[in-house]
């Protein structure tokens, strides 16, 4: 399970792209809704929480259609069916190889992004803690999609169809923790409710994947 | 005999073409009877006026909305752990119809909520869940068109009807939290203290079961399609490999 993990990370960082596009699209959301909405800080503020959540979602969403395309279409995921491990245990290391390729480099950069939308200085902290509890999620979720749509040709604008409406609890408790985290508030109601999200999507997810993926590989 | 007999095709093709002109008559008989009751014979309300009348399709149909889905579930299980390929296509048979459900339901609450609401839309947690419930049946009915391949397609969207249901159910809760609404309380309940009015209440209920046999209708001729549909599939390859 190392061995793959440790494959997976290289292949992202050496292939480069997914991780550096993903960081680039969210980087441009952010500079590109103050350009429409307005430069007033009291405005940005506001909607800040909410456009740096749904920037990490759709820049998460960006990199999944390659999360098992790439490995079913030169023949690594038959492999990986047959190999001493559960398939079930080759998808929890994959979502999690892609979390930290591209979950964790948005944790890192929202902060100055934040900077950017004029986020209040109280939800700095509540957003990186809600983006690092949140986006393991994403990353979950979105293996089940690509799971489902990986024997599908082009099957990238159906992933984002399958997977988006998949991601709303996790937007609106996440947004909620750092909109709360802002304005001086209480978080931890979404902040417990974000964490169970995560917890169980991560127990029970990687089941549905692998049993996805077997079909496909039918 | 076990009901499990009529998940064989040609069963299940007599015995639904026996059924089918019966359901279907019914449902039109319940869905004159009840529309014309309430459209033509019930008074108006006295805060709402005749708008109140919309409610004879709009609580049905959003009924049915929810009720497909389930439906789909419970087929997508049947298909999962017994492989009886009608109850498969039963669910795919019943999904734009329930979609269609859902449609009239957003649309026929904007229509009332203009006058009523001073609003089309608005941000409130049944709405926006009956919203993502619509995404919901996109993504299904699109998975569905994508695979090629009509037993690949038919597990991969009963694991996804699956998954799906639970995350429908979280997001239901997740928006409760997310914003306190507008719209009003259930319509009707066993609890006879909450229903609206009797004069609007039995129409009610004979346009409820119109629509839940329009929907039965619906779906059995939807699922003889497929099953015909299926049938010329066969036939067609065997034919090329003659």
């Amino acid at each position: 399970m190392l061995a793959l993990l440790t494959r997976d990370l290289r292949l992202a960082m050496r292939a480069g792209g997914g991780f550096g596009l993903g960081l680039a699209f969210f980087l441009l959301v952010a500079v590109l809704v103050p350009l429409g909405v307005g430069p007033e800080g009291a405005v940005l503020a506001k909607i800040a929480p909410g456009i740096l959540w749904v920037g990490a979602l759709l820049a998460c969403l960006l990199s999944l259609d390659r999360l098992f395309a790439l490995d079913f279409e030169d023949g690594s995921l038959d492999l990986l069916a047959t190999a001493p491990i559960p398939l079930e245990g080759v998808v929890a290391v994959k979502s999690l190889a892609h979390w930290l390729v591209t979950g964790v480099p948005l944790v890192l950069v929202a902060p100055v992004l934040g900077v950017l939308l004029n986020l209040p200085v109280a939800g700095y902290g509540w957003l990186v803690v809600s983006l690092a509890l949140g986006t393991p999620a994403l990353s979950v979720i979105g293996a089940f999609g690509a799971a489902l749509v990986v024997g599908v040709k082009r099957g990238g604008l159906l992933l984002s169809l399958l997977v988006l409406p998949l991601y709303v609890p996790t937007l609106i408790f996440g947004a909620e923790v750092v909109k709360r985290g802002a304005g001086g508030l209480a978080v931890g109601t979404p902040l417990a409710l974000l964490a169970g999200i995560t917890l169980a999507a991560a127990a029970l997810l990687p089941f549905a994947s692998a049993a996805a993926l077997r079909v496909n590989l039918r | 005999m076990s009901i499990w007999e009529y998940a064989n095709p040609k069963k299940f093709m007599q015995s639904s073409a026996a059924v089918l002109p019966w359901v279907a008559g019914l449902s039109a008989l319940c869905l004159v009877t009840g529309l014309v009751w309430g459209f033509f014979l019930t008074p108006d309300d006295y805060r709402q006026g005749s708008t109140v009348k919309i409610i004879y399709l709009h609580v049905p149909s959003a009924m049915m909305a929810i009720n497909a889905w389930a439906m789909m579930l419970v087929a997508s299980l049947i298909w999962l752990v017994r492989r009886h390929h009608v109850s498969a296509l039963a669910a795919k048979a019943a999904a734009p119809v329930g979609l269609t459900m859902t449609v009239i339901a957003l649309v026929t609450g904007a229509l009332w909520g203009q006058p009523m609401w001073g609003t089309w839309w608005a941000w409130d947690p049944r709405l926006t869940s009956f919203l993502i419930l619509t995404l919901f049946y996109f993504g299904y009915i699109a998975l569905w068109q994508a695979v090629e391949d009509p037993d690949t397609a038919a597990d991969l969207t009963a694991v996804l009807c699956l998954v799906g249901s639970v995350f429908a159910v979280l997001s239901r809760y997740a928006v409760l939290f997310w914003n306190q609404g507008l719209h009003q309380g259930a319509s009707l309940s066993l609890d006879k203290k909450e229903n609206v009015a009797d004069v609007f209440w039995l129409p009610l209920v004979v346009c409820i079961a119109g629509f839940v046999l329009l929907f039965l209708t619906l779906v059995l001729v939807r699922t003889r399609t497929e099953v015909r549909a299926r049938r010329l599939a066969a036939l067609l390859a065997r034919e090329r490999l003659a």
